[in-house]
């Protein structure tokens, strides 16, 4: 094998997975309380310094990281030892292994490993997600922590279903189910000006999407795995470091929601009407890859305004919901596609 | 009376049940309270109540303290209501002595005591939302009581254990600058009504999870002994200022809030949500009433130094708390202490229905309407 390629590649990695998701996965949690304090009329975190720096309360991330690391790792009496350190690396690592087809710039530089089948990947290894917290659960020997890990798996597993089906309109409009080539789509105009973006095409399934993908990540309105004032959640068990894995996971998740809601429906890299092919290079190219953050920034931030807005669902209420209105609805957008396209 | 299914106190799991330990420390239990539950994954087959965890026997205590000395205690009954036992506790001493109490001191014991009710309810509809899983409305509703505790707090000097009433009359009289921020809370706090309203109270997540969910028919919110806002949600029209008049509430104008169902049946969740937030504003329209009719004059009656009423003497009274009906009777014995002190609260009785309710409920929807009962944990045991 090539070495360039190889050292390339490991550069991606790190820069996308450990760079990028991490590190905004870290200001994440800063945001939501920044901004859960702007919702919530108070100040929020403001007190970490590092030598009187305090940066907003941008120190508070480095702040929780020393927490984590210097906190006792405790392990409740009967748990199942492997399996509880196993669960937050399980939560942990599928998040970030699916940044690998995410294509965060234009071309085949700008993205880990341009798969062709890149949607199916991310939902073969977004799956993998319900271990982390199923298997958190139900090794810490606890009852509420089960009860969190059985509505994880139910919910996780229902959504899903029509989590996928949602974007079956987009892989029918755009004839590919690889990332680039959809953003590639994407690029086109309808009409001659209205750039062919996913939310302008199915914007149906982008409200679905994001539904189906909130509760996938179980944050509210969904947040009922964690659901702090019944259940106490999953990962009730857990401290120190193995905690902030299952913490970060679920930012981290929200990371990739965005980044995939802004590659389907808001057209990835694509600065409308400017270079649609990407080939242009130097600041042109700059300016789509920062584009592409902008855009996952903005629905970081859409999804962290409606977790403080909204109550909890009630554990038969999501899986009606899941299964009576979520799951119909997509199969009929898919049928509405179809016909639409059939007639053009 | 329907069959209650028998309680499982021995934690001991028959096939195919999982104890849940629900408390003492569980975040929605509102103190330590606590709820052995017999599950069925998410249903509840069974529920015994549990509590005792914060008896302090105040009521002995006063047993052993002079009648005035008893006065901070009162506040302990119940943190988050201390004006209106207070009020029920000075009440009963007065009329235990015949002593008279000046119209100022009993117009001012109204604005405290609505200022409270705001206050205490508050943290009621803010804790409902909360175990819903918002959290923003309740640290809005924070955000007004805290206004309500500064004013309070540069009125009497305390925040929650007020201690502000006394036996034939008030410790401190209202200030000039302190009635303008009383009324100018109250205009804001109009708005934040609106504000909460549009925010938690229409939102359909929000009702879909209360309306309908845990409902109190009026026969067993009078078999349970139900009092205040959880009893007149069920449809039963009964307030104690109202129906027992004390102080000088016959002469203000005010409506008492019953409830109508208006998302789901009578008595459900939302109905004891609801009613919450309309007491809210009948206390306003109370406070503005109370403000603006307020007598000049003295604000302590004629009370002896030395508190000795005749051997064997009692008297009581009924003061419409926070959570309802607050009954407070007391017998001398002709010393300086009192013979017997008891307070009857209404988070006892609240806490027992839970027990009937619970049963094929879910774990989620126990939690709704265990916060929506407004159960302050110290007020049960006292």
């Amino acid at each position: 094998m090539d070495l360039t390629f190889l050292l390339m590649t490991l550069l991606k990695i790190v820069l996308i997975c450990f760079v990028f998701a991490m590190i905004l996965g870290a200001i994440l949690t800063w945001g939501e309380r920044k901004l859960s304090a702007v919702v919530q009329d108070r100040i929020g975190p403001n007190r970490a310094s590092i030598l009187g720096v305090t940066a907003l309360g941008l120190m508070h991330p480095i702040a929780d990281m020393l927490k984590a690391f210097t906190k006792e790792d405790f392990v409740p009496a009967g748990a199942n030892r492997f399996l509880f350190a196993m669960a937050p690396m399980l939560a942990m690592v599928p998040p970030l292994v699916v940044f690998a087809v995410v294509p965060f710039g234009p071309g085949p530089d700008f993205v880990i490993a341009p798969l062709d089948t890149g949607v199916l990947f991310i939902f073969a290894i977004g799956g993998m997600g319900i271990y982390g917290a199923t298997l958190g659960g139900w090794s810490s020997n606890n009852s509420f922590a089960l009860l969190g890990s059985l509505r994880a798996a139910a919910q996780m597993i229902s959504y899903e279903v029509s989590m996928g089906l949602n974007l079956v309109g987009i892989f029918m409009i755009f004839g590919t189910v690889s990332l680039s080539n959809i953003v590639l789509g994407q690029g086109q105009l309808l009409w001659g000006w209205l750039p062919m973006w996913g939310i302008v095409v199915q914007p149906v399934a982008f409200i679905l999407f994001m539904t189906a993908s909130m509760a996938e990540n179980k944050r509210a309105p969904f947040d009922l795995p964690e659901g702090e004032s019944e259940i106490l959640g999953y990962n009730l068990e857990y401290s120190s470091m193995r905690f902030a894995l299952f913490f970060l996971s679920e930012f981290v998740e929200i990371v990739v929601i965005a980044a995939m809601a802004a590659t389907l429906f808001f057209g990835g890299w694509q600065i409308p009407w400017v270079d649609p092919q990407g080939t242009a290079g130097g600041w042109i190219t700059v300016g789509q890859v920062a584009a592409f953050v902008g855009k996952v920034v903005f629905l970081c931030w859409v999804q962290l305004i409606i977790r403080w807005t909204l109550p909890r669902f009630r554990y038969d209420q999501v899986m009606a919901l899941g299964w009576k209105y979520l799951l119909p609805l997509s199969l009929l957008n898919i049928v509405a596609t179809a016909v639409v396209l059939a007639m053009l | 009376m329907d069959a209650i299914c028998e309680p499982n106190v021995h934690l001991v799991e028959e096939d195919g049940e999982m104890i849940l330990n629900m408390g003492p420390h569980h975040p929605s239990t509102h103190g330590v309270l606590r709820m052995i539950l017999s599950m069925d994954s998410e249903v509840i087959r069974c529920l015994s109540a549990d509590l005792g965890y914060l008896h302090r026997g105040i009521e002995k205590i006063g047993e052993s303290i002079p009648w005035q000395g008893f006065m901070p205690y009162t506040d302990r009954v119940d943190y988050l209501g201390a004006m209106f036992v207070n009020h029920g506790y000075a009440m009963a001493v007065e009329r235990l002595l015949g002593v008279e109490v000046p119209p100022r001191a009993e117009y001012l014991r109204v604005v405290a005591d609505e200022l409270n009710r705001i206050a205490s309810h508050i943290i009621c509809i803010g804790s409902v939302t909360m175990d819903l899983g918002a959290y923003t409305p309740f640290l809005h509703g924070i955000r007004e009581r805290e206004k309500i505790n500064d004013i309070i707090e540069e009125w009497c000097g305390a925040r929650l254990t007020y201690n502000y009433m006394r036996i034939g009359g008030v410790s401190f009289d209202l200030t000039p600058g302190l009635k303008i921020k009383i009324l100018e809370f109250l205009d804001g706090f109009e708005v934040f009504v609106q504000e909460f309203n549009n925010l938690i109270s229409f939102n359909e997540i929000f009702i879909k999870r209360c309306a309908g969910v845990g409902t109190i028919t009026p026969e067993d919110a009078v078999g349970y002994g139900l009092i205040g806002p959880n009893l007149r949600a069920s449809g039963v029209d009964f307030d104690v200022r109202r129906d027992h008049p004390y102080g000088v509430y016959p002469e203000l104008d005010f409506d008492v809030c019953v409830g109508r169902g208006i998302k789901g049946e009578v008595g459900d969740v939302y109905d004891r949500f609801w009613l919450r937030i309309e007491e809210m504003l009948q206390s306003v329209r109370l406070i503005r009433q109370a403000i603006e009719r307020m007598p000049m004059g003295p604000i302590m009656g004629k009370v002896p130094k030395k508190i000795k009423p005749e051997k064997g003497a009692s008297a009581h009274s009924r003061v419409e708390g926070a959570r309802g009906d607050l009954f407070t009777y007391v017998m001398s014995n002709g010393t300086v202490n009192p013979h017997r002190i008891h307070i009857r609260t209404g988070s006892f009785n609240a806490f027992s229905i839970v027990e009937k309710l619970a049963p094929g409920m879910m774990i989620a929807d126990l939690v709704a309407l265990f916060a929506s009962l407004d159960i302050i944990a110290p007020e049960t045991d006292r």
